[in-house]
């Protein structure tokens, strides 16, 4: 019998210790009127090596294309010792670590995870995790909700330069409690927010902006001016960013004259691999005076009956065990294994392997811009500064482009048509460290080519 | 398991150590692109360590810990059931963890081919008529089952129906959701049985009657017999009844919550069918619908098209109550559910439920026999039970907390303790269907040595434990003296360090 060991002789002894005359017995609660006979609709069991055969079979149909899409999941080198060590069973398969004595090595990564969290992010605190970016920011709205002490309105602005499936989420979670997410444009030129819009909402009061950097269109916003416009008018910033571009790009503890109030992310490119979107990992930091706003579990740590230091979760009475109803948030686990595997990998990349990941992927990002703008009917849609993505305007349908490009093993990135229509045949690239010149010049060539194609078949 | 304190990783970092194989080439020349106000100034606090320092740091970490794959973990309403290791080997092929969440359909026919027959196959376990694998753990698709019951009724214009029943045994998820979803909390108490006390719940149902949140079994271990009356009684009030399917384990093969009149359920797919816990995650929380209410589901599901799978999404579901993650949910917990589900085939999950109620049933005989008292000595264990130590408290002035801290001594994870909340001094135990007759053998020896331990020598317990890397922490100072992140030596508010 699969995973389960008893023999003939332990079942009979087992009755014999109950008291009942077979395993059926201890289903007599149930009502006879309810009780199924079988599952016929599941098929029959496989052997490892039968189920192995099909996994592969079916991994082999997906392949591995060459791939330039990011759009909210990169691409990077993990190094090996990662997924190694985060899937020792002692990490692997562990529970929630209440019994802390038992528990130290879950712990305590989470307390190191913490720390390098909140330092790369520029802030004071962090919890140990939230299910991804997309849901992270909608719990930063909430969070925001709960620790604004003065804003009653429910409003927060959410400007379009936001991944859209983080305001598709963002509205879905925190909808049914009343938050309202109201859009913010960007300019047409530089696909940077646009600070005129933000007028009209001045003397009004908000509770909370959301900032992306980079923007979705991998764009950099000028961070400083709109954090300081919002905390002028009483606004709490919530910053959404790449923790691999905190290695260069300035942290948002480090926002204008205050810094942001909460700040929140995709932790996936950070040692997780792509994994058809998830499991992945969304990060929240903060400032101390907010902590107990925080959803999520916390570890601090302490001393035990003897003085040794030791750790455990700590500020409990904010979570839904303790306070049920009305708790901070619902939430229970944290995304535990792959907060580790991240934890691990920033400590196998340090301040200067994590700097050279962001200081690459923008390097092989610009080359791509730039091979890819050299082929004709291709142009760049925004001319600010950017991290490791870029928006390429073509001069065919996106659609047929990405087809021909697959066609040839490229996936040539996101298709912006259905998100940001007014763009026209926009499409969003990104390159990391994990691609060669020749790779990226293999892209433009095929993407000359795919135009051509599809020019000609108009 | 070691118990020897592993220091902090920060402690081991030295400047200019590295491990470079892992970096990328530093770029040819540096990038000026990027203004200097947008850039960092400060290095931000990460150990500069080598590999070997890391890989020994973070396996010394892992050896400070309780794990299925070391110790019996009998945690009431967890599910520690071994998780194979075929599962983690198959869901992690190359191709598999390489494919980017925005690829085309056409590059990822087989991982939809494998969530499509997934759904299918919760489908057939539960009784449902639709599934969606979106959330991200238990507490997610609590929110999605709640979610739809509440767009069920807005849809309908019964907009004053915001109310949520729930029994006070239920998990601190159930209250928490409901409060997420705009909803109010309703309790009702159970009887001395456990069953719901049928006459509270008519008095609480009405025109503002959402729906109801019930697990059965319930957290208290035991089945809820009157199960049918009550959905009678919460339908013809005009709610929908949701199932916390968080675990499955004790009627997998055995009866089905769509069968049961249930409207949404989720399902732990960490639990029931082995996925990793991983330290507290990644979960996935599939969640599954009756008729009415399937056009509500999270997006996106995997449809079929002839031989062809695809996403349906926001077009295919306008009532959909959207989107819960950015991309299509914990795809790899998914996969791993998929393998499981397949190797025990339908011959295989029958047995999980047979042999999770029989592990369960025999242990609370043997605990019994040697001297503790079940919360409910008239019921039949389901996948779990419940042992009280009330009378042990009063005579011994030992507590549930004692026992367990002191279980951690002789090896074994502790047990559930202080939940459900209503029965005092508990302890839920949850043996899991893939432990041996040996290892619960083992398991109850050690609960009789510590009652003979607590009559002779309480002491003994209230120090408990000895032997882990740790005593009993200090949470009241962890909660006031807040330590939340490591500080270097010298700056204010530096960590505690070791002698």
């Amino acid at each position: 019998m699969p995973f389960v060991p008893h023999t003939d002789k332990d079942v009979r002894e087992m009755l014999a210790a109950i008291g009942a005359p077979s395993i059926e017995a201890l289903f007599d609660e149930i009502p006879a009127s309810l009780r199924i006979q079988g599952l016929d609709g599941i098929p029959s069991g496989m052997s490892e090596m039968e189920i192995g055969r099909l996994m592969s079979e079916r991994a082999r149909q997906d392949g591995r294309p060459l791939a330039f899409l990011g759009a909210g999941a990169y691409e990077h080198h993990i190094p090996a010792a990662v997924w190694a060590i985060t899937t020792r069973g002692e990490f692997y398969s562990a529970y929630t670590p209440y019994q802390a004595e038992a528990s130290q090595g879950t712990l305590q990564v989470i307390y190191e995870y913490q720390s390098m969290i909140a330092s790369l992010t520029g802030m004071q605190v962090s919890n140990a995790s939230l299910y991804d970016g997309g849901s992270a920011v909608a719990e930063a709205a909430l969070m925001a909700v709960r620790a604004h002490r003065r804003s009653k309105s429910l409003r927060v602005l959410v400007p379009t330069t936001v991944h859209p499936n983080y305001r598709k989420v963002a509205v879905s979670t925190a909808g049914n409690q009343g938050l309202r997410f109201e859009e913010l444009a960007y300019e047409r030129a530089s696909g940077r927010i646009d600070a005129a819009a933000l007028q009209r909402f001045d003397g009004e009061d908000i509770t909370a902006m959301v900032i992306q950097q980079p923007n979705f269109f991998g764009v950099l916003e000028d961070v400083d001016q709109l954090t300081d416009w919002a905390h002028a008018r009483g606004l709490f910033v919530i910053a959404v960013v790449n923790p691999t571009s905190l290695a260069i790009l300035k942290p948002p503890g480090q926002w204008g004259a205050k810094g942001a109030d909460i700040v929140v992310g995709e932790g996936q490119p950070l040692g997780v691999p792509l994994s058809s979107g998830g499991p992945y990992f969304g990060f929240l930091t903060t400032r101390m005076e907010y902590v107990r706003s925080m959803p999520g579990r916390i570890v601090g740590r302490t001393v035990d009956l003897e003085g040794r230091p030791g750790f455990t979760l700590t500020l409990q009475a904010r979570e839904q065990h303790i306070r049920r109803g009305k708790a901070t948030s619902n939430i229970c686990t944290n995304q535990g294994l792959l907060m580790t595997a991240a934890t691990i990998y920033l400590s196998l990349l340090g301040p200067v392997g994590l700097a050279r990941v962001a200081e690459a992927s923008h390097q092989r990002t610009q080359e791509l811009v730039a091979a890819a703008t050299r082929v004709k009917g291709v142009r760049p849609a925004f001319d600010g500064p950017r991290f490791h993505e870029a928006v390429l305007l073509l001069e065919r349908p996106v659609a047929g482009v990405l087809r021909e490009l697959e066609s040839q093993g490229i996936l040539g990135g996101y298709d912006l048509s259905g998100d940001y229509p007014e763009l026209g045949h926009a499409l969003l690239v990104c390159a990391t460290e994990t691609k060669t010149t020749a790779d990226l010049e293999r892209f433009a060539s095929a993407l000359g080519e795919a135009i051509r194609k599809s020019a000609r078949a108009a | 398991m070691s118990n020897r304190a592993e220091k902090v990783v920060f402690e081991f970092s030295r400047e200019g150590r590295g491990a470079s194989a892992q970096w990328p080439a530093a770029p040819a020349t540096p990038a000026t692109d990027i203004p200097a106000a947008l850039r960092r100034t400060d290095k931000p606090l990460l150990p500069e360590i080598s590999e070997l320092e890391a890989v020994r740091h973070f396996t010394r970490l892992s050896q400070l810990n309780f794990s299925i794959d070391t110790h019996f973990y009998p945690l009431g309403s967890c599910t520690m059931k071994y998780n194979p290791k075929g599962c983690n080997q198959y869901a992690m092929l190359p191709e598999f963890l390489g494919r980017h969440p925005l690829a085309p359909e056409s590059q990822g026919q087989g991982v939809l081919a494998c969530m499509y027959e997934l759904q299918e196959m919760l489908k057939e376990v539960t009784g449902m008529r639709g599934v969606s694998l979106n959330p991200m753990a238990g507490a997610h698709g609590e929110f999605a089952g709640v979610a739809m019951i509440r767009a069920f009724h807005r849809a309908r214009g019964d907009l004053a129906r915001n109310e949520i029943i729930v029994p006070e045994a239920a998990h601190g998820t159930n209250p928490a959701t409901a409060t997420m979803c705009g909803c109010v909390v309703r309790e009702i108490p159970v009887d001395a049985e456990g069953d719901v006390d049928l006459e509270a719940l008519r008095a609480v149902v009405g025109p503002n009657t959402a729906g109801i949140m019930l697990t059965n079994p319930s957290t208290l271990g035991v089945f809820e017999r009157r199960i049918e009356a009550i959905a009678k009684i919460v339908h013809d009030a005009g709610g929908l009844l949701y199932y916390d399917g968080a675990n499955l384990n004790a009627i997998l093969g055995k009866v089905r919550p769509g069968d049961m009149g249930f409207d949404a359920i989720h399902m732990n797919l960490h639990k029931t069918f082995s996925t990793p816990h991983g330290g507290g995650g990644p979960g996935a929380g599939a969640v599954g619908v009756s008729q009415r209410l399937l056009p509500f589901l999270p997006i996106p599901i995997v449809g079929k098209n002839g031989e062809r799978y695809r996403w349906l999404s926001e077009a295919d579901l306008p009532q959909s109550i959207g989107r819960l993650s950015a991309f299509m949910g914990n795809a790899g917990v998914l996969l791993r559910a998929y393998i499981y589900m397949r190797m025990l085939g339908r011959e295989g999950m029958s047995r999980v439920g047979e042999f999770a109620t029989l592990n369960a049933n025999y242990v609370m005989a043997r605990l019994r026999e040697v001297g503790y008292d079940a919360a409910y000595p008239t019921r039949r264990a389901s996948h779990e039970f419940i042992i009280t130590l009330k009378r042990q408290a009063r005579e011994l002035n030992v507590t549930a907390m004692d026992v367990a801290k002191r279980l951690l001594d002789y090896g074994f994870h502790a047990p559930t303790t202080y939940f459900p909340l209503l029965v005092p001094e508990c302890l839920l135990i949850e043996p899991t269907e893939t432990e041996s007759k040996e290892a619960l053998d083992g398991f109850v020896a050690a609960m009789a040595a510590i009652l003979v331990e607590a009559a002779e020598d309480p002491g003994k317990l209230k120090g408990a434990p000895y032997t882990m890397p740790v005593r009993r922490l200090d949470d009241v100072r962890a909660a006031k003296q807040l330590d939340l992140t490591w500080k270097p030596a010298g700056e204010a508010g530096a960590t505690l360090r070791r002698p």
